[in-house]
């Protein structure tokens, strides 16, 4: 994740994937042996059950730079665990509408069944959530908390501004407040 | 020897944090006693010039409630910051933004133009607002200014401690305040509350079944409540599973559902986002038009599942407000 700032000309969308162990990632897997070629824009988290997605690792994703989150899992009845993935579908119904509420196309997060059979729907997947995110831009997030907070640092220039011309000898403040982000 | 100085301030607060203080009843008594209260602006007289007139580090602990929303609640936390020992984030506003941190779902303009135009109990036909400087009789008057975005403490300034709650309860507070009077502190940066889910505190507990499968979400004034049953059980949203415990379970006892005022545990990094995936996971239909039925039956989630932690989540604010000056 070191390469946050790059330039809008050069921007290629990141997006996390994270793949039940025993459907999708061995489709992913099956992709990669079968030499088929798809966009490299994933950073594919492999899971043992897309029942295990918390929706708090979704947000964490987007908050820490993704611009797009990809889920997959087992079709319904397949599901090693035999439920996982519904209680992955019925999250992700709720958590699109928050994520609505808060800003963020839905188009951004992904739910799909792939199972281990399918490649190269791993293939056509990828590659069309590529062109919707290129299509949507850089969601951002890292830059815009710090542009949120930038109000802040004005407000606190001012104050120092205020307390030199004062003058007074209370001003004398030993260390700069860390300011936290 | 002189004895060691407290202060306590408020924030984006509604009052109720001042409340609990008071609610320690008698045992305030021997708080003042043992302490010297240097500032407390909702019951007694102190002027900001005689904290800014103190020296660094001389007020021993700070108990800071509310949000930080404008300009004179981040000068005066900055500036109690830097007269404090310890500061401590008092209260579930100041931990994670409370119920002020709502208004992260808004941009400001929509916000004062409600307030002071739209609303319809205000009557203000010229439109006045706020004003940063107003001239008056050759003076010039300031007022702060409202931040865009609703933050924590610690989104500010450096934070020791934690108390949470809407309000912390006299139990926890006369704890903390016990705590920095003898010393005895726990490592910087931790919440003074147990470590454990709502639920493990509950009288209700028992009731709570090993599988939950919600066909319907009802709302208490829908239906009468079974005053024993989890209410997970009955249907009704409560955020116990994901909410830090030491209220002695205050809302589930007087028959309403937790709200998660304490946020969540150490385990919990997205109280809402956590909370929403127990609730909806354990929904009963199988199929999508299943689903969304029996979700619609939560109409504003975010207000639901983040009522008192918006600040603080990981989205922390709606992402596509327009930007405002």
């Amino acid at each position: 994740m070191s390469d946050t700032n790059v330039q809008s000309t050069s921007w290629e969308p990141r997006i996390v994937a994270f793949f039940c162990n025993w459907c999708t990632y061995t489709a992913a897997d099956l992709a990669g042996v079968s030499r088929m070629k798809y966009a490299p824009n994933t950073r594919i988290i492999r899971l043992m059950c897309s029942g295990r997605v918390d929706p708090q690792f979704i947000v964490d994703a987007l908050a820490k730079g993704a611009d797009g989150v990809l889920i997959g899992g087992c079709h319904p009845g397949d599901c090693h665990y035999v439920e996982g993935n519904y209680k992955m579908l019925r999250r992700f119904e709720m958590l699109q509408r928050m994520l609505a509420d808060m800003g963020i196309e839905k188009e951004r997060v992904r739910l799909e069944w792939i199972s281990a059979a399918e490649g190269e729907k791993v293939k056509r997947v990828v590659n069309e959530m590529v062109e919707t995110v290129k299509k949507l831009g850089p969601l951002g997030l890292p830059q815009k908390f710090n542009d949120w907070d930038s109000e802040m640092e004005d407000f606190a220039q001012h104050v120092a501004a205020k307390e030199a011309a004062a003058g007074c000898g209370c001003a004398v403040h030993g260390k700069k407040e860390t300011v936290n982000a | 020897m002189p004895k060691p100085k407290i202060a306590f301030y408020w924030c984006a607060s509604c009052g109720g944090c001042e409340e609990t203080v008071v609610d320690l009843a008698e045992d305030i008594l021997g708080v003042v006693e043992v302490v010297d209260i240097v500032l407390w602006p909702v019951a007694m007289d102190f002027k900001y010039k005689d904290i800014e007139a103190m020296p660094d580090k001389s007020i021993v602990a700070t108990l800071l409630n509310g949000a930080i929303r404008s300009t004179e609640q981040e000068e005066m936390a900055k500036l109690l910051r830097r007269k404090s020992q310890y500061l401590i984030a008092y209260g579930a506003c100041a931990v994670s933004g409370g119920i002020p941190a709502m208004a992260n779902q808004f941009p400001r303009e929509q916000i004062l133009k409600f307030n002071y135009e739209d609303c319809p109990t205000i009557v203000n036909e010229q439109k006045v607002r706020p004003q940063v400087k107003t001239a008056d009789d050759g003076h010039e008057v300031t007022l702060p200014t409202l931040h865009n975005v609703v933050r924590t403490l610690d989104q500010v300034v450096d934070v020791d401690y934690y108390v949470p709650g809407c309000p912390p309860t006299p139990k926890l507070t006369k704890a903390a305040v016990t705590a920095l009077l003898e010393g005895k502190l726990p490592p910087k940066g931790s919440v003074i509350a147990p470590d454990i889910a709502l639920c493990d505190e509950c009288p209700r507990k028992d009731s709570k079944p090993t599988n939950l499968s919600i066909d319907e979400f009802r709302r208490p004034h829908q239906f009468l409540m079974d005053p024993l049953k989890c209410f997970l059980a009955q249907g009704v949203v409560c955020m116990g599973p994901a909410t830090r415990s030491g209220c002695e379970a205050a809302c589930t006892k007087g028959g309403m559902p937790c709200t998660g005022c304490f946020g969540g545990t150490t385990r919990v990094h997205d109280q809402g986002m956590k909370i929403m995936s127990s609730i909806a996971s354990n929904i009963s239909p199988k199929d999508e038009a299943g689903i969304s039925k029996v979700l619609a039956g939560i109409p504003d989630p975010i207000g639901t599942f983040y009522r008192y932690g918006l600040a603080k989540s990981s989205l922390r604010r709606k992402v596509n407000l327009p930007k405002e000056a």
